[in-house]
């Protein structure tokens, strides 16, 4: 009894207890110490240390007033009876409105053809072709490649334009500015420091580890993208296979060390998806010129199986590989900190 | 080389695609002047092609690629295709022009040529839904087209905006899905995506009867999901905060192009894809009319309740969609007619009235409240000028486009039977009077002499000339719609008929 009493804060229940209500423990606290002091410590300069004090006084209490005012509001309102009827009435709606869906769904596909008969609509005289002249009109010996990049390539050229615009999207919402003046605003310092805090900064293993892996990732990526005509694969699996590597890489020695590599910066990333982008556009577009109006193109398929044959197809699928592995890093770094 | 020509709608699509590429890297200057010199290309090729098709009775295809149609991507030119192209580009010219001062304003410096690639992207996602033969090609232009209007509505990063964008992106998403669906269960049944070969087909299983359901639910599924995207009546809850907090340029853009292209690509469907008898014969049409009636009554009635001039052009505009979809429901070649041209119409109008709100807002201090608008007119006349002429036309004062197409619409619910007519004319009446009372009480609030205890307001600076310019553009066409309509309504039929 006298022992429970000397330590009740480490006792079973007071830690309970202080878990139910704070939901925090002492490692919570510990942790929580710990990662507060690296951020206040570490290298910091001295301009940030100014910039950061003014904005500390800059945040009146008036502001802070308002927002607690704002918040017990919308608390209040949401503990009325007619608004917990409403979010009743309102999940039953979307459940009614799903099952009908479902129904509907399932309906329509007890009546479709099943899957892989042989006398199918789908299979027709279009799959056909792809399968049995594919080879021959397009240099190409994986058939799916040559389906979406010559049979079929104004969609894939709308296709990686989505990735594009997918990428100039996160960076219209995500990019963090400079001011007016050049220099970091407060979000930036914001997104550095967490960045700091979150940064895993000596984990050796995944360090060791991706020294070897990383490599390997890469260089399977890069044998995926130039295959792509002779066996499965291709610009998008492969891309995807880089893409994730140079993250993993990012991940191990964090952004601070990898933007010291010119691979990682903004400017290479530009300079790549740019060239990539405009050499698709340019290539395609001379070759849907040429196809429409039965002009010569003049780009040799070459004899199929080897490494530099299928015309267009090789080029475009290294295109493809490098706007998809950009994409993926620039979409982790800008999720992470929302610059390079 | 006399065929020369039919080269353009692919150098159209392909010019503005490539050029996204090249706008990325420039300076913000030079990519402003990039993008609007890539839009004038495109509006004086289209130019040129509207009079080359309207020279000639038969339309087109041409191939993308060294592949034939089922096997390769195909376009399709007729009159009617080259005569929204030309005029989307005219809309998106000016749109992008007339709000050229608060695109400065409201996106951050570095981020403005990203703005510009949206645009262009855009520009090629809608020039490639109204030329496009093939089912999956639309659909990866729907894709291209819903990220970029999310962005456009995302480029002013204010807390709103990104609300906006959130809500936008999930109902489009949805839009989408269900569309994507739709084509999975169609190249299911007919085993192809080129439109003219779907429709063999489809006729041929409408005939036999094989998929009864299957085919009612897959033309709902494709139908629902492009309604959902244009903002038709129950679906339209993403629309006025994503309309009324944008940048004005996004704004116009969003209600008078992304949501036509939608429209564009639904009528295409209807006629191209599946036939009007079958889609007439599952019933979708009847439930667009129903869901147009209601648009124009529930829009019209939100419009007047609202406080602030962007959300009221907003309600308007799901309003004006229930017209165009009230016309698509009507299942007659009049009633289609109709549709087109309003939204042509309304594609004019609502640009006009977007950038014209936007300059009586610069001129009461950058507030959107009527209360602060009174006299805005009087301080900045040319701005109060479009603001009348466009709530003029979508009233339907006459020498207006917006007269023209009550006039089709109403002429092509005589054909009807007894119970739709009557409705459709009573609607029309009751949305007159609606329309009325919330345009028309703008129009006198912004001319309202100012009272000594209204607020003053700072005269405009610094005003580009070519806003203006913009906004002169736009009422001349809308004039020269409501009086020279008749080429334009010849040219909507005789594209339709093309289109069979």
């Amino acid at each position: 009894m006298a022992r429970l009493k000397n330590n009740y804060n480490e006792s079973l229940w007071a830690r309970l207890k202080s878990w139910y209500r704070l939901g925090s423990t002492a490692i919570d606290d510990k942790m929580q110490r710990n990662l507060s002091e690296s951020v206040q410590e570490t290298q910091r300069s001295e301009e940030e240390h100014a910039a950061w004090a003014q904005w500390q006084e800059a945040r009146s209490d008036e502001a802070l007033e308002t927002e607690r005012k704002l918040q017990s509001q919308v608390h209040t309102w949401s503990s009325t009876r007619v608004s917990s009827a409403l979010r009743v009435l309102y999940s039953l709606f979307a459940v009614a409105a799903c099952l009908m869906i479902i129904f509907m769904l399932l309906s329509a596909v007890s009546e479709m053809p099943p899957f892989g008969l042989a006398d199918n609509p789908v299979n027709n005289e279009v799959s056909r072709r792809y399968i049995e002249d594919g080879l021959e009109e397009t240099g190409a010996v994986n058939i799916v490649g040559g389906m979406i990049l010559d049979y079929r390539a104004f969609d894939t050229l709308g296709e990686s334009h989505v990735l594009f615009v997918a990428v100039c999207a996160v960076m219209l919402l995500l990019k963090i500015n400079l001011d007016k003046n050049g220099r970091p605003t407060k979000e930036k310092l914001d997104a550095e420091a967490d960045d700091r805090r979150y940064e895993p900064h000596h984990d050796v293993i995944l360090q060791k580890i991706s020294n070897v892996i990383v490599p390997s990732i890469i260089l399977f990526g890069i044998y995926v993208v130039l295959n792509g005509h002779l066996s499965a694969g291709g610009g998008f699996s492969g891309g995807a296979i880089i893409g994730s590597g140079l993250i993993l890489y990012v991940n191990a020695y964090g952004l601070t060390n990898a933007s010291k590599h010119r691979i990682f910066s903004y400017k290479t990333f530009k300079g790549i998806t740019f060239t990539a982008l405009a050499f698709y556009g340019l290539a395609k577009g001379y070759s849907f010129f040429t196809g429409a109006n039965h002009l010569p193109s003049g780009i040799p398929i070459g004899h199929p199986g080897d490494i530099l044959s299928a015309g267009l197809i090789l080029p475009l699928n290294i295109a493809v590989g490098a706007i998809v592995a950009w994409t993926m890093l620039s979409f982790y770094t800008l999720f992470r900190k929302g610059d390079f | 080389m006399s065929d020369f020509w039919r080269n353009i709608p692919f150098f159209c699509i392909m010019l503005s695609i490539c050029s996204a590429a090249f706008t990325s890297v420039m300076p913000r200057k030079i990519a402003r002047g990039f993008c609007l010199t890539v839009i004038t290309a495109i509006i004086v090729m289209s130019a040129l092609l509207v009079s080359r098709m309207y020279g000639t009775r038969e339309s087109y295809t041409f191939m993308m690629g060294h592949f034939p149609a089922p096997w390769g991507n195909e376009i399709r030119v007729g009159r009617l295709e080259a005569l929204t192209a030309l005029v989307f580009s005219i809309i998106m010219a000016l749109s992008v022009l007339g709000g050229l001062m608060r695109i400065e304003e409201h996106v951050f410096e570095d981020k403005q040529p990203l703005y510009y690639v949206m645009i262009e992207l855009l520009m090629a996602a809608l020039l490639a839904e109204v030329y496009t033969n093939d089912l999956f090609t639309a659909y990866v232009f729907v894709e291209i087209m819903t990220l970029t209007a999310c962005s456009l509505i995302m480029a002013r990063s204010k807390g709103r905006t990104i609300v906006a964008a959130t809500r936008y992106m999930i109902w489009n998403l949805m839009g989408s899905g269900l569309f994507l669906l739709g084509l999975t269960f169609l190249y299911g049944m007919t085993g192809h995506l080129l439109m003219s070969h779907i429709r063999e087909q489809v006729d041929l299983i409408a005939a036999a009867g094989t998929y009864p359901r299957a085919l009612t639910i897959t033309i709902a599924l494709m139908c629902v999901g492009l309604a959902i995207k244009s903002g038709l009546f129950p679906f339209h809850t993403w629309l006025p905060d994503c309309y009324g907090y944008s940048t004005p340029t996004s704004s116009a853009i969003l209600s008078s192009l992304v949501s036509k292209g939608y429209i564009f690509l639904i009528v295409k469907i209807i006629y191209r894809v599946i036939g009007m008898e079958t889609v007439a014969a599952s019933g979708v049409t009847n439930v667009f009319f129903a869901m147009g009636l209601s648009g124009i009554i529930m829009g019209s009635v939100s419009a007047i309740r609202e406080k602030d001039i962007r959300r009221m052009i907003s309600f308007s505009s799901v309003a004006q969609i229930g017209y165009v979809f009230m016309g698509i429901g009507m299942a007659s070649e009049a009633g289609m007619v109709a549709s087109l041209f309003h939204v042509y119409v309304h594609g004019i109008s609502k640009s006009m009235l977007f950038l014209a709100g936007n300059g009586l807002i610069e001129a009461s201090s950058d507030s959107k409240l009527f209360r602060d608008l009174r006299g805005s007119g009087r301080r900045n006349p040319i701005a109060g000028l479009a603001f009348t002429v466009g709530s003029f036309s979508l009233v339907g004062i006459p020498f207006l486009g917006g007269f023209v197409s009550k006039v089709y619409f109403a002429k092509a619910a005589m054909s009807l039977n007894t119970a739709p007519m009557l409705s459709v004319l009573i609607v029309l009446a009751i949305s007159a009077v609606l329309n009325t009372v919330y345009f028309i009480k703008t129009v006198i609030t912004i001319y309202r002499v100012p009272m000594p205890e209204d607020p003053v307001h700072e005269p405009v600076k610094h005003r580009l000339g070519l806003e203006n310019a913009a906004l002169i553009c736009l009422i001349c066409v809308n004039f020269a719609l409501g009086v020279m309509s008749q080429p334009v309504v010849e040219g909507i039929r005789a594209g339709l008929n093309m289109f069979a």
